[in-house]
């Protein structure tokens, strides 16, 4: 070629120039554990699934809760939801409404009928003794896995205790049941008014390849009062089985509750709905010790229920109780001053805890039970081989989230066994702790309000206590999720390279990194919101 | 700066792109097929935010001018890192002169492009703050005062950086320099001196002046969109963080350019003939010291003995920008 004068060389391209060499440490794209997944029970990927939903791929949300909770519009109505407490946001402004965006999904799937196909047959047989929300996940959790289940069921519905303990006005019956049906339609065979007395006995006779116990504790602690028994004495758990029965309970009048749990705020709560002229909660601790939800307080609260706190029960008497004033010492215990007081009462409630009626396994070789409770291994195996267990009977968190999380757990681990294979724990992902996120990219967004029923329109009956979020709120909310440790395609990494060293693969692809050319500078991993990209060291 | 009125969108319109927007609205750097006219390859020390800068700002200069663009470069970091003999980075038409002359060059390359009849053809002048705010600024000023159709890109580093980091009317008081010791009574360059060029650019009062950031892109290509929507004199002053002249961590550049803005020291706004008719309202206010901590040329402030009173000479010319420039906005 013709060359200007002074020139000798052809014009090149800086690409020839492969900076990449100069690079002491490499960006490297990573999915991390978000705190929300981290902690849920269930093991739900809270996260993955409000990415879908902040899409509007409502379905696609919902399936991928699916994939490790049948129960979505039961979970987003009665769970605990520890995964809010531990959501990065909440040092941000607040934590992200996943709770509501769950039951968003799962009234959704109900409306529309969104269905789960059972898996390809195997031929293999379980059993499960339980229907409560432990036995039912693991009853669909084996049936997606193509085994076929038998679940007994000893009273006249399936449910557990979110059935005969937690009232309608948390737990909608229509939200239950749709959920339920849904598990019966997977081909889950449940067959109910069959109480098993004696495990070996039931295995024998269904002649089942693997068993799962998740009878859970139904039985209301009983506390003996030096009694005049002028007063009847009554079990919560049996007045919130009664309501669920629709038979008549004696909760009128002056009801005093004894007891500081859930369990008690749901029966002090169902008096006033029931027309009770006084709900009192008394409890031999603080206020702040109750076990009982923050939020299940404050709703009774304003719904007139009253609160006695640092005060034991003595004596029943004649329409009265004697209760005795507890103060704290040094190290926060409760103890007796001996002063003593009064109460009027109608009925006396007693909510001091459940226990489990293991009596179905007391002749079964291998199955150990300690402190009324059946020992597990961290795969929730009994003793005795092809025999699992978990829920409410095993030493663990007492809740319906464990519970279902347990159910998926066992079927995991029976699938296994059932086709001869060892399970390997999956190594678990680092944690997207807050430290590893820039928080700067995310607009301020303060969480949507749940709509609440006023007060005295809650009393009047067992409507619904907390509402909907539309689906403009939904939405909102589950774009207010950080995305924690994966990638959301913000497109961050790619603008900021100094050195275009990102491709962007397109949408939903993700990116990659051009380690022609990345000089390892490390803007994109100051720069990534949401804490995907980790710095590693060049081996040099 | 145009008020934009974002629908909530997880991260609205801070980073570069955002799955949930429409195409269309999202930055020029989050398209799979932007020009990138500054390409892999160039020489520039990890983390260069002068590099990411020129990159943004032509890049969306070749949007907003369907690529009809001619850039003309001061020497400079800029022109040596991207143009070592015969390896250029650019990706498009692209000549440099001299140290000074860049809008000098530039006003001629326009003029020849309006004897031509090729209006449609852009001219892009740029260069560091050295090449503008001292050596250049005689050519610079007439370019202006002749409302040449010319805009003036200065990246600036706040020094001298392709010579070794010497002092120039761009370096901010108590900064080391290889020239500003930090030695005696006053440490680092001297409080009082220097210039600010944005406000001496809108005394010309020529059609568009603006300021931008390398941590704010949307802000930044809006800046270019609307001066390229302009014909005339036009300048924009683009703060680029030097992780080397500055003792910085690569990683920090984007921070950097973020926390001068956040704290005050460093205020965006754009004027037309004159008058300031957009700012960018602080969102995050932080005190100086988030901001100078991080960077080795302040390191002698910190330490055992802060140097609390230089600190609080530095918080208040951020505190002046504040009320000078109203960065607080309503709740101020
Ligand atoms: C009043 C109250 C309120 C609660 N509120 C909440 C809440 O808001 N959120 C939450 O997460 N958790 C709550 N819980 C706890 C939660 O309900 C339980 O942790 C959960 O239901 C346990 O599930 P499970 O499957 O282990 O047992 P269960 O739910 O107890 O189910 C066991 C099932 O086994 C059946 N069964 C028992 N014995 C036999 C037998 N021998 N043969 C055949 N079937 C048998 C029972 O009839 C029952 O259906 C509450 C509990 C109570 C008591
Ligand atoms: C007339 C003249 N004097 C001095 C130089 C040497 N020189 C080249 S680049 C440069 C500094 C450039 O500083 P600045 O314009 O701020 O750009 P930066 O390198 O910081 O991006 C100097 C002094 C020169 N090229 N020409
Ligand atoms: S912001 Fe989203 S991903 Fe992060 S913890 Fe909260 S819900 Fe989970
Ligand atoms: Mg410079």
């Amino acid at each position: 070629m013709e060359k200007p004068f002074a020139i000798t060389l052809d014009v090149g391209s800086s690409l020839a120039n492969k900076t990449g060499s100069w690079r002491t440490h490499r960006p490297v794209y990573v999915d991390r554990l978000p705190p929300c997944n981290n902690q849920c029970p269930a093991g739900e990927n809270v996260q993955a699934w409000l990415y879908l939903a902040e899409e509007g791929r409502y379905e696609e949300a919902w399936r991928k809760i699916m994939e490790e909770n049948p129960f979505p519009a039961i979970m987003g109505r009665v769970c605990y939801h520890t995964c809010e407490t531990a959501c990065n946001r909440g040092a941000l402004d607040e934590a992200v409404g996943i709770n509501g965006v769950e039951r968003f999904l799962g009234d959704q799937a109900i409306k529309y009928q969104w269905r789960v196909e059972a898996g390809a047959p195997t031929g293999k047989r379980v059993l499960v003794v339980g229907a409560g929300p432990a036995g039912l996940s693991c009853a669909y959790h084996l049936a997606r896995r193509g085994h076929a289940v038998t679940v007994l069921e000893g009273s006249d519905k399936a449910g557990g205790m979110v059935r005969y303990s937690i009232p309608k006005y948390r737990m909608p019956r229509e939200k239950l049941n749709a959920e339920i049906r849904r598990i019966v339609d997977m081909g889950v065979e449940i067959r109910l008014n069959s109480p098993v007395e004696d495990l070996c006995a039931a295995i024998a006779h269904h002649g089942c390849d693997a068993t799962f116990v998740a009878v859970g504790a139904q039985r209301g602690r009983h506390l003996q009062l030096p009694s005049t028994a002028r007063v009847p004495v009554l079990d919560a758990v049996q007045i919130l089985r009664d309501l669920e029965r629709e038979e008549a309970v004696p909760l009128r009048g002056r009801v005093i509750v004894y007891g500081g749990g859930n369990t008690a705020f749901d029966v002090a709560r169902s008096a006033v709905r029931l027309g009770a002229i006084e709900s009192l909660v008394v409890y031999r601790r603080t206020r702040e010790k109750m076990p009982a939800h923050r939020s299940e307080i404050r709703e009774a609260l304003e719904e007139g229920v009253t609160l006695r706190c640092l005060s034991t029960i003595t004596h029943v008497g004649d329409g009265v109780l004697t209760a005795e004033r507890m103060e704290l010492d040094a190290k926060g215990q409760p103890q007796s001053t001996g002063e003593t007081e009064t109460i009027v009462a109608t009925t006396l409630v007693l909510a001091l805890g459940q226990d489990a009626d293991l009596g179905l396994l007391s002749g079964v070789p291998g199955v150990r039970v300690a402190d009324g409770l059946v020992e597990v291994d961290r795969n929730l195996a009994t003793g005795a081989v092809g025999i699992w267990a978990g829920g409410d009977i095993v030493p663990a968190d007492r809740n319906a989230t464990v519970a279902i999380g347990h159910g998926k757990k066992a079927a995991r681990q029976i699938d296994a066994f059932l086709r001869g294979e060892v399970l390997r724990r999956p190594v678990k992902h680092e944690l997207a702790s807050a430290d590893k996120m820039n928080t700067w990219y995310y607009s301020d967004a303060p969480r949507a309000i749940r709509p609440i029923l006023e007060a005295v329109r809650r009393t009047s009956g067992f409507a619904e206590v907390v509402g909907d979020y539309d689906e403009g709120t939904a939405l909102y909310e589950a774009r207010r999720c950080m995305s924690c440790g994966n990638c959301f395609e913000c497109d961050n990494c790619y603008g900021v390279c100094p050195d275009n060293a990102v491709i962007k693969l397109g949408p939903g692809k993700r990116f990659e990194f051009n380690y022609d050319y990345c000089k390892g500078c490390g803007v994109c991993i100051s720069e990534c919101p949401c804490g995907a990209i980790a710095r590693i060291p060049e081996a040099i | 700066m145009e008020p934009q009125i974002i629908k909530f969108y997880q991260t609205g319109s801070f980073a570069v792109g955002n799955r949930l927007l429409d195409d269309s609205q999202r930055s020029v750097q989050a398209d799979m097929r932007r020009s990138n006219s500054l390409n892999s390859g160039h020489r520039a020390c990890q983390g260069c935010g002068e590099a990411l800068g020129a990159r943004y700002a032509i890049d969306a200069a070749m949007q907003a001018t369907k690529n009809q663009l001619i850039a003309v470069n001061a020497t400079g970091c800029l022109e040596v890192f991207s143009t070592p003999y015969p390896e250029t980075s650019w990706q498009l038409p692209w000549i440099h002169s001299l140290f000074g002359n860049a809008a000098a060059v530039a006003t001629g390359v326009a003029a020849a492009m309006r004897v031509k009849g090729r209006e449609e053809v852009r001219v892009i002048a740029q260069g560091g703050d050295g090449g503008t705010t001292d050596i250049g600024f005689g050519c610079l000023s007439g370019m202006f005062e002749r409302n040449d159709d010319v805009l003036y890109i200065c990246y600036d580093n706040e020094g001298y950086m392709n010579t070794g980091v010497q002092r120039s009317s761009a370096t901010p008081p108590a900064a080391r320099t290889s020239t500003t010791a930090t030695l005696g009574a006053d440490p680092g360059n001297v409080f009082g001196q220097g210039k600010f060029v944005p406000a001496i650019a809108m005394a010309h009062e020529i059609p568009y002046v603006a300021t931008a950031s390398v941590a704010y892109l949307r802000d930044l290509e809006a800046k270019v969109h609307r001066a390229m929507s302009l014909r005339g004199a036009r300048y924009l002053h683009i703060f680029v963080p030097c992780p080397l002249g500055w003792g910085a961590a690569s990683e920090d550049t984007i921070r950097l350019a973020r926390l001068v803005v956040e704290t005050g020291l460093f205020p965006l706004f754009e004027a037309e003939h004159g008058e300031v008719t957009g700012r960018y309202h602080i969102r995050n206010r932080v005190p100086v010291e988030e901001y100078l901590k991080l960077q080795k040329r302040y390191a002698h402030l910190f330490g055992k003995r802060p140097a609390v009173d230089t600190i609080g000479r530095i918080q208040a010319m951020a505190d002046r920008n504040i009320r000078r420039y109203g960065l607080l906005g309503e709740e101020a």
